[in-house]
């Protein structure tokens, strides 16, 4: 089974881009499985459905949502073996452009969008410098020259990957990115595998629940400001 | 030149000879001084915990400092050399065989006509993925007679294709000047300010209405903006194969625009609906359900009636310009 890691900020055109490559799959006559996950809640598993592939939903609630996908993603990558899944594709929205879901060895694809603002790809944190694949989106808005000036600012916080163009609408470029998926990691389990960057760690006493301000409430792992 | 001996010169030396490198490591997050100590001791004391914070590994980083030097160092490099480009069919939409094999060479403009949603976009876009029967329409692409190296598909530096698409937009908050110096830095041109200079000034020969170098971006006219963006085609892109998809429809001057296009020893493949660019091209492709159906080589009498056209095409514009300055057309 090919299993990729997708991720990107909300709204950048993920669920869009994995409909039209489920299509260029279906088209191959692949199966197909699609695990979402987000942190309130989601219309995405529906969309999914219509496509006649497997689908998987989990929403995080209160806990955050990337910390959720690696306590979950072991099982749903059984799930989606058990259930003779040819491919299975996880999206999960980057809410904290700290988190990321990318796991070593496994082929992690980044969706941003064109519209995002030249210094959106600096603020992003390992869930794009560290992607294998980047995917920009809502190129059909915007002129090829800013659409290269975007994609150069890219590169520079993520030189190695590959950068595509796809239409999330159209579908423009979605059957070349489907060319590369089919070159994704083909495993069975992960077991043994390792998260690509650490999460950060957080708990302090607003973790824990508290929602008092001021001094005396602040325990644990607490960062001041030079101010 | 190999990446690995910068890292041994003292910063004050790379950061002169490579001043790249202190914008990729900001966009990190990171600065750097140029010291007299080298790039390599500078990555080797960077704090873990700092890191850490700023979301990038020790190893990440140096990786993509890597990536990155290697891509820079690849812009520097020369271009492979085009001299053919070559389509074999593969099939309309119906899947029936299209019988082609055509070949293209420098200094060629050929323009693709058909119906809405005929196939010309697909067509352009085997070009620029450099197709091996790996798209709905099956077909080929051969670049100096030869199945090119997969290099040419994702490789930013020396791209294959340059496109000028149908849109326009912009949405970045940047003034023309700006943008054109952003866009030629990433190509890293030499002499960036001369190139800048001269895209502006060819683009303000191209617009109808002149256009200051601060005004921005966002809000360019649509002549202005297309103006610019063939300017700085023309200008920036070194890529041998230059598609433009259906550049008709904004109050530009087609005639200077193409010529400023086709004076680099590029194959030009154009989208169009004009029938004075359609007749400026040595042939036509006519798309039909999907394959190319024709191919039509401009005629002697054709290239006659293009300077009918042409004449005509003066007169309207003419025509255009006194309904613009106010005048009546009682007498035409
Ligand atoms: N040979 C083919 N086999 C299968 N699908 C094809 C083929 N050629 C084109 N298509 C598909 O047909 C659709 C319309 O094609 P395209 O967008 O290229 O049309 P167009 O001529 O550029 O139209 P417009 O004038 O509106 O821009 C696209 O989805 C394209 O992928
Ligand atoms: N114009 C344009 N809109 C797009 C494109 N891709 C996605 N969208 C739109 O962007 C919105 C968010 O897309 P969605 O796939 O739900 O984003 P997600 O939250 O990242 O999964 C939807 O309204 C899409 O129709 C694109 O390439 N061009
Ligand atoms: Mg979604
Ligand atoms: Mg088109
Ligand atoms: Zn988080
Ligand atoms: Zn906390």
């Amino acid at each position: 089974m090919r299993f990729l890691t997708i991720s990107g900020p909300p709204s950048s055109g993920k669920t869009s881009v994995i409909l039209r490559v489920i299509e260029a799959l279906q088209l191959r006559e692949k199966k197909i499985g699609v695990i979402k996950f987000d942190c309130l809640l989601t219309d995405d598993d529906k969309r999914y459905a219509e496509k006649g592939v497997l689908v998987q939903k989990g929403l995080s609630g209160a806990l955050c949502p990337d910390h959720y996908f690696v306590s979950n993603i072991e099982s749903c990558v059984t799930w989606g073996h058990e259930n003779g899944c040819e491919y299975l594709i996880s999206e999960s929205a980057g809410l904290c452009n700290r988190c990321s879901p990318h796991i070593n060895e496994i082929t992690a694809v980044c969706v941003i969008d064109n519209l995002s603002g030249i210094n959106t790809p600096r603020k992003i944190g390992p869930m794009l410098k560290s992607a294998d694949i980047v995917v920009i989106t809502k190129g059909d808005i915007v002129s090829q020259a800013e659409r290269e000036v975007f994609a150069s600012r890219v590169k520079q916080v993520n030189p190695g990957a590959i950068i595509m163009h796809v239409n999330g609408i159209t579908g423009q470029g979605a059957f070349e990115l489907t060319s590369l998926f089919e070159e994704a990691s083909d495993i069975e389990t992960l077991k043994g595998k390792t998260l690509r960057f650490s999460m950060p760690s957080a708990l302090c006493s607003y973790c824990l629940g508290e929602t008092r301000i001021g001094e005396e409430h602040q325990t644990g792992n607490i960062r001041k400001m030079d101010i | 030149m190999k990446a690995t001996s910068l890292y041994h010169k003292p910063l004050a030396v790379t950061l002169e000879e490579h001043p790249y490198i202190e914008d990729f490591l900001s966009s990190f997050g990171l600065e750097i001084q140029p010291t007299t100590t080298s790039l390599e001791e500078y990555l080797d004391t960077l704090d873990p915990d700092l890191l850490e914070d700023l979301g990038i590994s020790s190893e990440q980083l140096r990786k993509s400092l890597d990536d990155f030097l290697a891509g820079m160092l690849a812009l520097q490099s020369p271009l492979d050399k085009v001299e053919s480009l070559t389509i074999i069919g593969g099939r309309d939409k119906t899947g029936r065989p299209e019988h082609i094999e055509l070949t293209l060479r420098p200094g060629e403009v050929v323009c693709i006509v058909g119906p809405t949603g005929s196939g010309k976009s697909r067509l352009l876009a085997d070009i620029e993925w450099v197709a091996q029967g790996d798209t709905p329409t099956g077909r080929k692409i051969l670049i100096n007679d030869q199945v090119p190296d997969s290099k040419w598909r994702f490789s930013t530096e020396h791209k294959l294709v340059a496109q000028l698409s149908q849109n326009m937009n912009f949405v970045m908050d940047l003034s023309a000047e700006e943008f054109i110096r952003m866009h030629a830095e990433s190509r890293l041109v030499t002499n960036p300010e001369e190139k800048i200079a001269q895209i502006l000034e060819q683009a303000n020969e191209l617009a109808g209405e002149r256009f200051s170098p601060n005004t921005p971006v966002t809000s360019l006219s649509g002549g202005q903006s297309r103006a610019l963006m063939i300017a700085d085609m023309a200008i920036l892109s070194k890529s041998p194969i230059a598609l433009i998809d259906e550049i008709e429809n904004a109050g530009i001057d087609r005639k200077k625009a193409l010529d400023l296009l086709v004076k680099e020893e590029k194959i030009i493949l154009m989208a169009t609906h004009d029938p004075i660019l359609a007749l400026m091209g040595d042939r036509r492709l006519v798309i039909r359900n999907g394959g190319i159906d024709k191919i039509i080589e401009s005629s002697p009498a054709e290239r006659k009636n293009l300077i009918a056209l042409e004449e005509l095409d003066n007169k309207l514009l003419a025509l255009r310009n006194r309904i613009r300055g106010g005048e009546t057309l009682e007498n035409i």
